[in-house]
Parts: C-alpha cells; sequence; structure tokens
C-alpha cells in the first residue's frame, strides 16, 4: 500500500501544456482593443445570453464507450465566480438522458405507509409555501480519478467539476409528508424519477422530515432540465445522486428498496472486500480553483489565490492555504456568506517568489472536521473506494510558472 | 313558460356548478393546504414498481436461464457481451473473489447483494435503449441467464416470483454501515 501511494508523487510529464499554451496565446494581445463603438448596440432581448467573447463550457469526455445519455459534464470552476454556478454551467450526471416533461402532465405521487396518498401537482406545490437555499451538489464520484493518481485531469474542471453551487427554491418535504400523514412504521422511502431508467434511491425518513426540499426553482428560474425539471428531491450537503431529478413519487417503505443504484453503485469498496452502504453526506471539501492546474503565471509577485470549501455536515468555519507542501499553514480569508452546506468562497493574497511551489487548501467545518491529506484516507480505505473523495488537492507551480496537478508531483 | 325554462335552465346550471364543487372538494385533500389528489389505482399500478429483497412488488411469472438466453443473446449482448463478461457496457459475470484485490470486478455474481435488485434494475431500466419494452416471463428469463452466468442458478431452475427472493447471492453479507468521519476530529481551540 505505501508504495503503491508514493506512486502519486512521481512527476508525470506535461499533459498541461495544450493548457498553457493556450492562457499564453489568450494573453498576447497583438492589436489594442477599438475604441467604444459609436454604432447603436442590440436591442432588448426576450432573454438573456453571455457574451461572445465568453466560451467557457462545461467539460465532457466524448471518446468513450459511456453513452453520454449516461455520462457526466463538468462545472469549469477555474473560470466561475462567487459561490453561485451559473444554471448553464452546473455540472450533469444522468443515467438514460435528459426527459422532457410537460409540467402540465407531471404530478409527485406520495404513498405508501401514509394516511392520505396524494398525486401534487407543479402548480399545488408553487401554492404552499416556499424555501430558497443555496447549497451545493456534489457527486460523490466527484476527484475520484485521484484515488489513484489521476488519469489526464491536469486541470480543476476534470478533476473537481462534478460540484456546482445554487440557490434552490421548493416545498419543504415535511411539509408534504405531514399533509399525507406518514405512518410510524414508514423509516425509509423510495424516491423516484421519470426519466428513461426510472432511477431510484432510497432515503431515511429522519433525512427527509429534516432539511430535504422538494426543488422547483434553481437561481430564480424554473429548474434546467438537466436539473431536473419540473421537480427533483434535493437533500442538502448529501451525494448528488439521492437528490433525484425528474421526481415522480416518493414511497414511504419500512426498509431500503436496495435499488441498483444504492448496491452495485455508490457505494465504497473496502481493502478487506466489504462496502460501504448508505454513504451519504459530502464531507468537508476544499480546493484552490485559481491559479490552478492548466494555469502559467507570467512572472513572481502578487496575486490573488482563491478557491472554494463546503461541508455536507454544516457551514464551513475555517480554510488554510499551505505553500510548501503541507509543512506550515495560513489561514485565508472567507468571504460572505458563509452559508451551511454552501460552497464557501476563500481568498488568499499570495506573493510568489518564482520558485517551485507545492500548494493547496484545507478546510475545517463547523463540526470540528479537518479535510485530511488523500493519503491519509488511501490508508483506511484502500484504493479501490471510488466514491467521497475529499481528499487535499496539491497544485504544484514550477519555476517556468507552469501549474500541474500535485497530488502527483 | 318562457320564463319558467329560464328558471330550470338557471336551476340546472346551479345544479350542476353544485355537483362540480362538490366533486372538487372530494379531490383537493390537502388538509392544511387544499392542494394535490388522490392518485387514481391505475396511476399508482404504473408507477408502484420497485422491487424490495422480500420479493414483495415481483409481478407474477417465471422462467429459466434456458429461455432465457434467446431473449439475452436478442436484447442484452449488444452491450454486455455473449457471456455478459465481454463489454463493452458493464460486466454482469464473474469476479468472484477479486473485490479484495487491487483490481477487483465488480459484477451482479460477485458483487450485488440481492436477487431482486436484478430483476428490479432489468425492468425499470434495461434495454438501455427501450426500457419497459420485456415481458414479464421474458425479465425473468434474463434475471435467470445472468444469475445462470455467474454460477447462481442451474439451467433449468425456475426462477419466479417465489424463488428469486430465496436465492442468497454470493456477496450477500458484503455491506458494512458507513463509519464515517473515519478519521480523527480534532476540534480546534479558538484563539
Amino acid at each position: 500500500m505505501e508504495s503503491k501511494s508514493r506512486r502519486w508523487f512521481l512527476g508525470r510529464g506535461a499533459l498541461g501544456a495544450m493548457w498553457s499554451a493556450a492562457l499564453v496565446a489568450c494573453r498576447a494581445k497583438p492589436d489594442a482593443a477599438p475604441a467604444e463603438p459609436r454604432a447603436l448596440g442590440a436591442a432588448v432581448s426576450p432573454y438573456g445570453s453571455r457574451s461572445k467573447f465568453e466560451k467557457t463550457t462545461r467539460f465532457f469526455n466524448q471518446n468513450t464507450k459511456v453513452p453520454l445519455e449516461e455520462a457526466s459534464s463538468r462545472t469549469p470552476l477555474h473560470d466561475t465566480y462567487g459561490i453561485i454556478t451559473p444554471s448553464s454551467l452546473h455540472f450533469e450526471r444522468h443515467h438514460s438522458g435528459v426527459p422532457e416533461i410537460d409540467p402540465a402532465t407531471h404530478t409527485l405521487t406520495i404513498h405508501g405507509l401514509v394516511d392520505r396518498p396524494l398525486a401534487f401537482a407543479v402548480a399545488d406545490l408553487k401554492r404552499m409555501p416556499s424555501i430558497s437555499r443555496i447549497h451545493f451538489l456534489e457527486c460523490s464520484g466527484n476527484s475520484s480519478s485521484e484515488w489513484r493518481g489521476g488519469g489526464a485531469e491536469t486541470d480543476v474542471q476534470r478533476s473537481h467539476g462534478l460540484t456546482s453551487c445554487s440557490e434552490w427554491t421548493g416545498v419543504s418535504v415535511a411539509l408534504l409528508l405531514n399533509e399525507c400523514g406518514v405512518q410510524p412504521a414508514a423509516t425509509w422511502a423510495l424516491a423516484e424519477g421519470a426519466d428513461a431508467c426510472k432511477l431510484s434511491r432510497s432515503i431515511p425518513i429522519k433525512k427527509l422530515m429534516d432539511d430535504a426540499f422538494i426543488a422547483y426553482a434553481q437561481n430564480g428560474e424554473p429548474l434546467r432540465p438537466e436539473q431536473g425539471y419540473p421537480m427533483r428531491l434535493f437533500l442538502p450537503g448529501w451525494e448528488g445522486n439521492s437528490n433525484v431529478k425528474w421526481l415522480r413519487r416518493l414511497k414511504l417503505m419500512d426498509q431500503p428498496a436496495m435499488s441498483r443504484e444504492e448496491t452495485s453503485k455508490y457505494t465504497d469498496l473496502m481493502p478487506d472486500g466489504t462496502a460501504r452502504q448508505f454513504t451519504f453526506d459530502m464531507e468537508p471539501k476544499s480546493l484552490i480553483t485559481r491559479p490552478s492546474g492548466g494555469d502559467t503565471l507570467p512572472g513572481p509577485g502578487l496575486y490573488e489565490l482563491t478557491g472554494i470549501a463546503w461541508s455536507g455536515r454544516g457551514a464551513i468555519a475555517s480554510v488554510e492555504i499551505t505553500m510548501d507542501g503541507g509543512n506550515t499553514w495560513q489561514p485565508a480569508e472567507l468571504q460572505s456568506p458563509v452559508l451551511p452546506k454552501a460552497h464557501t468562497r476563500f481568498r488568499w493574497t499570495w506573493k510568489w517568489d518564482g520558485k517551485e511551489a507545492l500548494f493547496a487548501s484545507r478546510c475545517t467545518d463547523e463540526t470540528g472536521y479537518t479535510q485530511p491529506p488523500l493519503p491519509q484516507l488511501v490508508e483506511i480505505r484502500g484504493l479501490n473506494s471510488n466514491y467521497h473523495n475529499n481528499g487535499i488537492q496539491a497544485w504544484k507551480i514550477t519555476a517556468d510558472g507552469k501549474i500541474t496537478n500535485g497530488n502527483r508531483a | 313558460m318562457a320564463i319558467a325554462l329560464e328558471r330550470l335552465a338557471i336551476l340546472t346550471l346551479v345544479l350542476c356548478s353544485a355537483s362540480l364543487s362538490g366533486e372538487r372538494s372530494l379531490v383537493a385533500q390537502s388538509p392544511t393546504y387544499g392542494v394535490g389528489r388522490p392518485p387514481t389505482a391505475e396511476e399508482l399500478k404504473a408507477i408502484d414498481i420497485e422491487v424490495t429483497p422480500d420479493g414483495k412488488g415481483l409481478r407474477p411469472g417465471s422462467s429459466t436461464a434456458a429461455a432465457g438466453k434467446e431473449v439475452y443473446t436478442r436484447r442484452c449482448e449488444t452491450c454486455h457481451g455473449p457471456t455478459g463478461t465481454e463489454g463493452p457496457q458493464d460486466v454482469l459475470a464473474g469476479g468472484r473473489g477479486s473485490l479484495a484485490t487491487s483490481r477487483p470486478l465488480k459484477t451482479v455474481g460477485s458483487y450485488w447483494p440481492y436477487a431482486t435488485t436484478l430483476w428490479d434494475y432489468i425492468n425499470r431500466a434495461m434495454p438501455f435503449d427501450h426500457p419497459g419494452t420485456m415481458t414479464t416471463d421474458e425479465i425473468y428469463g434474463v434475471t435467470a441467464y445472468v444469475l445462470y452466468l455467474n454460477g447462481i442458478v442451474k439451467e433449468q431452475d425456475v426462477v419466479s416470483q417465489t424463488t428469486l427472493p430465496r436465492i442468497t447471492m454470493p456477496n450477500r453479507d458484503g455491506f458494512v454501515v458507513d463509519p464515517r468521519p473515519d478519521i480523527p476530529i480534532l476540534r480546534k481551540k479558538k484563539p
């Protein structure tokens, strides 16, 4: 085990070369920009779009055997700002494509161990008391490639782009369940989507009665189809897959259904061959998003170093930065708002001396848990535990200003 | 006469709207907010599809691996290979004894704790591009064949709503409760 984990720290060539070239090309400005135009600009428009000069997109690998209907696309964390991810750049993970659902025909049925089974239309939910919450959503497979030292993931989008943060609006599940009258025998609920594979996950009733809600809006407008339009289950702080999209029913039960997604997938294989099951909450995690892998700094000097931190168990209490491979740590500044189970933006002013350095962030949440070095997790969970990696992500800068994945440095 | 007819028409209108609103009040059942409606039996039947490890939810039917092989070849082989080991999509068979090695192979036979999950998943999600197009007996047949490929049932064993929940999968006891946090929590002293 020890010798294997050491492999991560061996150098692995310059996979970021293309990226760096692109960055240099972007910065080369041969001609001065034209003065502000005197001609009229564009007229008002019914639905906004970004400047044609902005090109950042979600990343997805198109050269795999995986059909794109069950693939994932990743948020460009290096090129998003503050704590809110634009809905158009929110990561995606589907299991059988994005269904097109007419909200006029869609209902959420709550049944099983309840006194009054009820079907709620979207309009019904919108009549009920609404809540808006800013929460991250992270796929439990986010940064899984780092367990074994990573593949071609030299930049933060590819390694960590399966987390995003939005303001979600909807109705408390507890309120809906109380309207239906939950029977004492109910301990779990099966949440099932209306997509082609009818994706299903079992959720403990305790979570549903705590802070779960049915979201019908995201960042001020109805959910995007990729995010579950017209409604999805939202479980603050819990692994993305359990936040079932295109939700069509919640069935109150006295046991988990043991669906495919909660047995053969999303379970964490340990070194002794057993697997952890129902690993729901996403543990405290942070990373530096800018500058990060793929960037090239033009030379020594002052740089703002920024990133995000989040915890599925509450609010972030502190973030620390190391510039010397973890020997010493200094506090970063947290930017408000600092919200529970939400991305939290941190900043740190870095005076780069032009020398090689291994730099990283680590966070501590309000429960006192401090984000561990990845080898500490590997020591306990082995190399086969694909999901729920919340280890420290290191970046390495070399004297030429190039930044690469420091987990392999 | 004309007035009487008019009155009759009005009365009819009133009665109609009364019965409509009567129906409405029966329909809205959420006690506090008066929204939602009871799902019809047909609606529930269409969506109430999950199968639990005790076999609840299995539709009546049966088949064998011998019979299911033809269905598998027609509906499953393209993605999962002739013997469930070739891919290109999820490998279904083999991998027994590999979970604690450096190259674990998670398959139905090596990893899945319940046979009912296999039926449930094929019923709800397979084939990938045409879910919901196999008959109940075809689903039992494909389930039996995948179990057969893993050496869990014999070719002629009848797999049915009665026998399927009785099958003990090899990795039935392979799952443990999540113990996280699994590293020490060092609560920091406030400065």
